[in-house]
Protein backbone atom coordinates (compact mmCIF):
# COMPACT_ATOMS: atom_id res chain seq x y z
CA UNK A 1 0.00 0.00 0.00
CA UNK A 2 2.84 2.34 0.82
CA UNK A 3 4.59 1.50 -2.43
CA UNK A 4 1.45 2.42 -4.40
CA UNK A 5 1.17 5.71 -2.51
CA UNK A 6 4.73 6.56 -3.40
CA UNK A 7 4.08 5.97 -7.11
CA UNK A 8 0.93 8.06 -7.26
CA UNK A 9 1.96 11.14 -5.30
CA UNK A 10 4.78 13.55 -6.10
CA UNK A 11 8.02 13.05 -4.18
CA UNK A 12 7.93 15.38 -1.15
CA UNK A 13 4.31 14.76 -0.21
CA UNK A 14 4.77 11.01 -0.55
CA UNK A 15 7.80 11.16 1.73
CA UNK A 16 5.88 13.10 4.41
CA UNK A 17 2.89 10.79 4.25
CA UNK A 18 5.01 7.69 4.44
CA UNK A 19 7.07 9.08 7.32
CA UNK A 20 3.93 9.85 9.31
CA UNK A 21 2.38 6.50 8.44
CA UNK A 22 5.30 4.52 9.82
CA UNK A 23 5.45 6.89 12.76
CA UNK A 24 9.19 6.64 12.95
CA UNK A 25 10.10 9.61 10.78
CA UNK A 26 12.75 7.53 9.03
CA UNK A 27 13.54 7.89 5.38
CA UNK A 28 12.70 4.28 4.50
CA UNK A 29 9.65 3.98 2.34
CA UNK A 30 8.69 0.47 3.39
CA UNK A 31 7.87 -0.66 6.93
CA UNK A 32 8.57 -4.40 6.63
CA UNK A 33 9.66 -4.42 10.24
CA UNK A 34 6.71 -2.42 11.62
CA UNK A 35 5.60 -5.36 13.73
CA UNK A 36 9.09 -5.80 15.10
CA UNK A 37 9.32 -2.04 15.66
CA UNK A 38 6.05 -2.15 17.51
CA UNK A 39 7.30 -4.98 19.69
CA UNK A 40 10.55 -3.09 20.31
CA UNK A 41 8.60 0.08 21.23
CA UNK A 42 6.50 -1.93 23.68
CA UNK A 43 9.65 -3.38 25.24
CA UNK A 44 11.16 0.08 25.50
CA UNK A 45 8.03 1.33 27.29
CA UNK A 46 8.21 -1.58 29.71
CA UNK A 47 11.81 -0.92 30.62
CA UNK A 48 11.32 2.87 30.86
CA UNK A 49 9.66 2.42 34.21
CA UNK A 50 12.54 0.39 35.51
CA UNK A 51 12.77 -3.38 35.76
CA UNK A 52 11.17 -4.83 38.90
CA UNK A 53 13.49 -7.78 38.35
CA UNK A 54 16.35 -5.55 39.47
CA UNK A 55 14.71 -5.25 42.88
CA UNK A 56 14.53 -9.02 43.13
CA UNK A 57 18.31 -9.27 42.66
CA UNK A 58 18.78 -7.56 46.04
CA UNK A 59 16.50 -10.12 47.68
CA UNK A 60 18.37 -12.91 45.90
CA UNK A 61 21.67 -11.73 47.31
CA UNK A 62 20.21 -11.69 50.84
CA UNK A 63 18.96 -15.26 50.35
CA UNK A 64 22.34 -16.38 48.98
CA UNK A 65 23.98 -15.18 52.20
CA UNK A 66 21.30 -16.58 54.50
CA UNK A 67 21.98 -19.70 56.58
CA UNK A 68 19.52 -22.41 55.64
CA UNK A 69 18.79 -26.11 55.67
CA UNK A 70 19.68 -28.90 58.11
CA UNK A 71 23.34 -27.89 58.04
CA UNK A 72 22.42 -24.23 58.71
CA UNK A 73 24.95 -22.90 56.21
CA UNK A 74 24.72 -20.19 53.56
CA UNK A 75 25.47 -20.66 49.85
CA UNK A 76 28.52 -18.46 50.07
CA UNK A 77 30.96 -21.35 49.61
CA UNK A 78 29.15 -22.63 46.52
CA UNK A 79 31.47 -23.34 43.59
CA UNK A 80 29.69 -22.22 40.43
CA UNK A 81 32.69 -23.14 38.29
CA UNK A 82 35.04 -20.29 39.07
CA UNK A 83 35.96 -21.47 42.54
CA UNK A 84 34.12 -21.56 45.86
CA UNK A 85 32.52 -18.25 46.70
CA UNK A 86 32.93 -16.72 43.23
CA UNK A 87 29.55 -15.68 41.82
CA UNK A 88 30.67 -12.90 39.49
CA UNK A 89 30.94 -14.14 35.91
CA UNK A 90 29.92 -17.71 36.77
CA UNK A 91 26.54 -17.70 35.00
CA UNK A 92 28.22 -16.69 31.72
CA UNK A 93 30.35 -19.84 31.90
CA UNK A 94 27.55 -22.32 32.31
CA UNK A 95 26.44 -24.97 31.50
CA UNK A 96 29.79 -26.64 32.17
CA UNK A 97 31.22 -29.93 33.40
CA UNK A 98 31.68 -30.16 37.16
CA UNK A 99 34.23 -32.67 38.37
CA UNK A 100 32.71 -33.12 41.84
CA UNK A 101 29.30 -34.01 40.40
CA UNK A 102 30.82 -35.75 37.37
CA UNK A 103 28.29 -34.19 35.04
CA UNK A 104 27.50 -31.13 32.98
CA UNK A 105 25.28 -28.74 34.92
CA UNK A 106 23.48 -25.52 34.10
CA UNK A 107 23.28 -22.71 36.65
CA UNK A 108 20.06 -23.89 38.27
CA UNK A 109 21.15 -27.52 38.50
CA UNK A 110 24.39 -26.34 40.09
CA UNK A 111 22.64 -24.07 42.61
CA UNK A 112 20.39 -27.00 43.55
CA UNK A 113 23.53 -29.16 43.93
CA UNK A 114 25.06 -26.58 46.27
CA UNK A 115 21.85 -26.46 48.31
CA UNK A 116 22.03 -30.22 48.59
CA UNK A 117 25.71 -30.63 49.43
CA UNK A 118 26.36 -27.46 51.43
CA UNK A 119 23.03 -26.92 53.15
CA UNK A 120 21.78 -30.50 53.32
CA UNK A 121 18.52 -29.65 51.57
CA UNK A 122 16.82 -32.51 49.72
CA UNK A 123 16.04 -31.34 46.15
CA UNK A 124 12.80 -33.35 46.22
CA UNK A 125 11.56 -31.06 48.99
CA UNK A 126 12.05 -27.82 47.09
CA UNK A 127 11.78 -28.75 43.41
CA UNK A 128 7.94 -28.62 43.41
CA UNK A 129 7.98 -24.99 44.61
CA UNK A 130 10.90 -23.47 42.72
CA UNK A 131 8.65 -21.60 40.31
CA UNK A 132 5.91 -19.21 41.44
CA UNK A 133 2.30 -20.10 40.73
CA UNK A 134 -0.22 -17.84 39.06
CA UNK A 135 -0.65 -14.60 41.02
CA UNK A 136 2.22 -15.26 43.43
CA UNK A 137 5.21 -12.99 43.80
CA UNK A 138 8.62 -14.34 42.76
CA UNK A 139 9.82 -17.30 44.78
CA UNK A 140 13.07 -17.39 46.71
CA UNK A 141 14.47 -19.63 43.98
CA UNK A 142 13.65 -17.07 41.28
CA UNK A 143 15.30 -14.39 43.40
CA UNK A 144 18.49 -16.42 43.87
CA UNK A 145 18.78 -17.26 40.16
CA UNK A 146 18.15 -13.59 39.29
CA UNK A 147 20.99 -12.61 41.63
CA UNK A 148 23.44 -15.19 40.25
CA UNK A 149 22.64 -14.26 36.64
CA UNK A 150 22.87 -10.55 37.38
CA UNK A 151 26.41 -11.10 38.70
CA UNK A 152 27.34 -11.91 35.09
CA UNK A 153 25.70 -8.81 33.62
CA UNK A 154 27.90 -7.25 30.95
CA UNK A 155 30.05 -10.39 30.69
CA UNK A 156 30.20 -12.28 27.39
CA UNK A 157 28.65 -15.74 27.28
CA UNK A 158 31.37 -18.38 27.17
CA UNK A 159 29.87 -21.78 27.97
CA UNK A 160 32.84 -24.13 27.60
CA UNK A 161 33.04 -26.94 25.03
CA UNK A 162 36.40 -28.36 26.01
CA UNK A 163 35.38 -31.41 28.05
CA UNK A 164 34.00 -34.47 26.25
CA UNK A 165 30.85 -34.37 28.39
CA UNK A 166 30.23 -30.75 27.41
CA UNK A 167 30.54 -31.62 23.72
CA UNK A 168 28.22 -34.60 24.16
CA UNK A 169 25.65 -32.42 25.94
CA UNK A 170 25.73 -29.96 23.02
CA UNK A 171 25.18 -32.78 20.52
CA UNK A 172 22.26 -34.19 22.49
CA UNK A 173 20.82 -30.70 22.95
CA UNK A 174 21.00 -30.14 19.21
CA UNK A 175 19.18 -33.42 18.57
CA UNK A 176 16.45 -32.45 21.01
CA UNK A 177 16.15 -29.02 19.37
CA UNK A 178 15.31 -30.60 16.03
CA UNK A 179 13.33 -33.59 17.31
CA UNK A 180 9.64 -33.42 16.32
CA UNK A 181 7.10 -35.02 18.60
CA UNK A 182 3.89 -34.50 20.50
CA UNK A 183 0.35 -33.95 19.23
CA UNK A 184 1.43 -31.10 16.94
CA UNK A 185 4.64 -32.74 15.76
CA UNK A 186 6.52 -29.66 16.99
CA UNK A 187 10.20 -29.33 17.63
CA UNK A 188 11.97 -26.28 19.04
CA UNK A 189 13.02 -25.57 15.46
CA UNK A 190 9.39 -25.38 14.35
CA UNK A 191 9.10 -21.96 16.01
CA UNK A 192 12.72 -21.05 16.57
CA UNK A 193 14.38 -22.26 13.41
CA UNK A 194 13.57 -19.48 10.93
CA UNK A 195 13.91 -15.69 10.70
CA UNK A 196 11.19 -13.07 11.20
CA UNK A 197 8.63 -15.31 12.80
CA UNK A 198 6.18 -14.29 15.47
CA UNK A 199 3.22 -15.62 17.41
CA UNK A 200 0.72 -12.81 17.65
CA UNK A 201 2.77 -9.96 19.10
CA UNK A 202 5.59 -12.05 20.49
CA UNK A 203 8.52 -12.30 18.12
CA UNK A 204 10.19 -15.71 17.86
CA UNK A 205 13.96 -15.49 17.93
CA UNK A 206 15.69 -17.67 15.37
CA UNK A 207 17.87 -19.59 17.81
CA UNK A 208 20.02 -20.92 14.97
CA UNK A 209 21.03 -17.35 14.18
CA UNK A 210 23.84 -16.09 16.42
CA UNK A 211 22.46 -12.58 16.98
CA UNK A 212 18.94 -13.77 17.84
CA UNK A 213 20.31 -16.53 20.06
CA UNK A 214 22.47 -14.03 21.96
CA UNK A 215 19.58 -11.61 22.41
CA UNK A 216 17.27 -14.37 23.62
CA UNK A 217 19.62 -16.23 25.95
CA UNK A 218 21.23 -13.22 27.61
CA UNK A 219 17.91 -11.71 28.72
CA UNK A 220 16.84 -14.71 30.80
CA UNK A 221 16.15 -14.84 33.72
CA UNK A 222 13.68 -12.06 33.03
CA UNK A 223 10.80 -10.24 34.69
CA UNK A 224 7.56 -11.25 33.03
CA UNK A 225 5.34 -8.18 33.28
CA UNK A 226 2.18 -10.19 32.55
CA UNK A 227 2.98 -12.52 35.45
CA UNK A 228 4.63 -10.05 37.80
CA UNK A 229 7.48 -12.43 38.56
CA UNK A 230 11.01 -13.24 37.41
CA UNK A 231 11.20 -16.39 35.31
CA UNK A 232 14.32 -18.49 34.83
CA UNK A 233 15.70 -20.47 31.87
CA UNK A 234 14.61 -23.79 33.36
CA UNK A 235 11.10 -22.32 33.60
CA UNK A 236 11.31 -20.99 30.05
CA UNK A 237 12.15 -24.45 28.70
CA UNK A 238 9.39 -26.04 30.77
CA UNK A 239 6.94 -23.52 29.37
CA UNK A 240 8.15 -24.14 25.80
CA UNK A 241 7.39 -27.84 26.32
CA UNK A 242 3.97 -26.93 27.69
CA UNK A 243 3.26 -24.68 24.72
CA UNK A 244 4.20 -27.48 22.34
CA UNK A 245 1.87 -29.76 24.33
CA UNK A 246 4.77 -32.09 25.09
CA UNK A 247 5.07 -34.04 28.37
CA UNK A 248 6.39 -31.95 31.24
CA UNK A 249 10.12 -31.24 31.08
CA UNK A 250 11.55 -32.20 34.47
CA UNK A 251 13.42 -29.57 36.42
CA UNK A 252 17.21 -30.04 36.14
CA UNK A 253 16.73 -33.12 33.94
CA UNK A 254 19.45 -34.29 31.57
CA UNK A 255 17.31 -33.10 28.64
CA UNK A 256 17.01 -29.61 30.10
CA UNK A 257 20.76 -29.41 30.72
CA UNK A 258 21.52 -30.63 27.18
CA UNK A 259 19.13 -28.11 25.62
CA UNK A 260 20.57 -25.31 27.74
CA UNK A 261 24.09 -26.30 26.70
CA UNK A 262 23.06 -26.14 23.05
CA UNK A 263 21.41 -22.73 23.50
CA UNK A 264 24.18 -21.28 25.65
CA UNK A 265 26.88 -22.27 23.17
CA UNK A 266 24.88 -20.78 20.31
CA UNK A 267 24.61 -17.55 22.32
CA UNK A 268 28.36 -17.30 22.86
CA UNK A 269 29.89 -13.82 23.00
CA UNK A 270 26.51 -12.30 23.75
CA UNK A 271 26.77 -9.99 26.76
CA UNK A 272 24.61 -11.14 29.64
CA UNK A 273 21.83 -8.68 30.48
CA UNK A 274 19.81 -10.48 33.12
CA UNK A 275 17.34 -9.94 34.57
CA UNK A 276 15.69 -8.81 31.37
CA UNK A 277 12.13 -7.56 31.09
CA UNK A 278 9.55 -9.50 29.14
CA UNK A 279 5.93 -9.19 28.04
CA UNK B 1 7.88 -11.62 54.96
CA UNK B 2 10.41 -8.80 54.94
CA UNK B 3 9.54 -5.78 52.81
CA UNK B 4 11.50 -5.60 49.60
CA UNK B 5 13.56 -2.50 48.82
CA UNK B 6 12.52 0.22 46.39
CA UNK B 7 14.75 1.84 43.84
CA UNK B 8 14.73 5.63 43.75
CA UNK B 9 16.26 7.84 41.09
CA UNK B 10 16.09 11.61 41.57
CA UNK B 11 17.54 14.09 39.15
CA UNK B 12 17.52 17.85 39.37
CA UNK B 13 17.34 19.90 36.16
CA UNK B 14 16.78 23.67 36.06
CA UNK B 15 15.41 23.77 39.58
CA UNK B 16 12.96 20.91 39.03
CA UNK B 17 13.62 17.53 40.63
CA UNK B 18 12.31 14.53 38.69
CA UNK B 19 11.83 11.50 40.89
CA UNK B 20 11.31 7.94 39.65
CA UNK B 21 10.51 5.20 42.12
CA UNK B 22 10.11 1.49 41.54
CA UNK B 23 8.51 -0.35 44.47
CA UNK B 24 8.39 -4.09 45.01
CA UNK B 25 4.94 -5.03 46.27
CA UNK B 26 2.51 -7.81 45.44
CA UNK B 27 -0.42 -5.34 45.25
CA UNK B 28 -3.14 -7.93 45.71
CA UNK B 29 -6.46 -6.34 44.76
CA UNK B 30 -8.70 -8.45 46.95
CA UNK B 31 -10.78 -9.45 43.95
CA UNK B 32 -8.75 -12.40 42.75
CA UNK B 33 -9.68 -15.99 43.55
CA UNK B 34 -7.15 -18.71 44.26
CA UNK B 35 -7.10 -22.31 43.00
CA UNK B 36 -9.75 -23.38 45.52
CA UNK B 37 -12.06 -20.51 44.63
CA UNK B 38 -11.42 -18.49 47.78
CA UNK B 39 -10.84 -14.76 47.50
CA UNK B 40 -7.19 -13.81 47.91
CA UNK B 41 -7.31 -11.05 50.51
CA UNK B 42 -6.38 -7.51 49.55
CA UNK B 43 -2.80 -6.54 50.28
CA UNK B 44 -1.70 -3.38 48.59
CA UNK B 45 -0.07 -0.05 49.25
CA UNK B 46 -2.55 2.52 50.57
CA UNK B 47 -0.38 5.60 51.01
CA UNK B 48 2.82 6.90 49.50
CA UNK B 49 4.58 10.00 50.80
CA UNK B 50 7.78 11.72 49.83
CA UNK B 51 9.79 14.04 52.03
CA UNK B 52 12.65 16.30 51.13
CA UNK B 53 14.46 18.54 53.62
CA UNK B 54 11.75 17.76 56.21
CA UNK B 55 8.99 18.99 53.89
CA UNK B 56 6.27 16.80 52.39
CA UNK B 57 6.65 17.11 48.63
CA UNK B 58 4.33 14.36 47.47
CA UNK B 59 1.54 12.21 48.81
CA UNK B 60 -0.77 9.68 47.23
CA UNK B 61 -3.61 7.40 48.24
CA UNK B 62 -3.56 4.16 46.34
CA UNK B 63 -6.22 1.53 45.84
CA UNK B 64 -6.56 -1.82 44.08
CA UNK B 65 -6.18 -0.24 40.64
CA UNK B 66 -2.42 0.16 41.06
CA UNK B 67 -0.60 -2.80 39.54
CA UNK B 68 2.14 -5.00 40.95
CA UNK B 69 5.61 -3.62 41.52
CA UNK B 70 4.37 -0.08 40.99
CA UNK B 71 6.36 2.55 39.17
CA UNK B 72 5.85 6.13 40.27
CA UNK B 73 7.25 9.29 38.73
CA UNK B 74 6.69 12.82 39.95
CA UNK B 75 8.50 16.16 40.06
CA UNK B 76 8.77 19.03 42.46
CA UNK B 77 10.63 22.31 42.95
CA UNK B 78 12.69 23.68 45.78
CA UNK B 79 15.49 21.19 46.24
CA UNK B 80 19.03 21.02 44.94
CA UNK B 81 21.60 18.38 44.06
CA UNK B 82 22.85 16.57 47.12
CA UNK B 83 19.59 16.88 49.06
CA UNK B 84 18.00 13.67 50.26
CA UNK B 85 14.59 12.48 49.15
CA UNK B 86 12.80 10.01 51.38
CA UNK B 87 9.92 7.87 50.10
CA UNK B 88 7.59 5.95 52.40
CA UNK B 89 4.81 3.56 51.63
CA UNK B 90 2.32 1.92 53.97
CA UNK B 91 0.04 -0.94 53.00
CA UNK B 92 -3.26 -2.57 54.03
CA UNK B 93 -1.45 -4.78 56.53
CA UNK B 94 0.09 -1.64 58.02
CA UNK B 95 3.53 -2.78 56.87
CA UNK B 96 5.70 0.11 55.90
CA UNK B 97 8.93 0.75 54.04
CA UNK B 98 11.08 3.85 53.75
CA UNK B 99 14.00 4.33 51.43
CA UNK B 100 16.17 7.36 50.80
CA UNK B 101 18.14 8.56 47.83
CA UNK B 102 20.33 11.49 46.97
CA UNK B 103 19.23 13.98 44.34
CA UNK B 104 21.76 13.88 41.53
Amino acid sequence: MLRQLKKKLPGAIAFLLIASATGSGSASAQSIDSTQEGIDDYRQMLSDGGNPGDLLVDTGKELWLEKKGPKNVSLQACDLGLGPGVVKGAYARMPRFFKDADKVMDAETRIMYCMQTLQGINPKDITPTVFSKSGDISTDWEAIVAYVANESAGIAMAAPQSHAAEKAAYERGQKIFFHRSGPYDFSCATCHGAVDKRIRLQNLPDLLNAKDAQQAYTTWPGYRVSQGVVRTMQWRLQDCFRQQRLPKLKFASQASIDLLTFLAVRAKEGKMAAPGIKR
Amino acid sequence: MATRPMRIRAKETDGVVNVKVLMAHVMETGQRKDQEGKIVPAWHITNVTAKCNDKDVFSAQWGPAISRDPYLAFSFKGAKKGDKIEITWIDTKKETRTDTAEIK
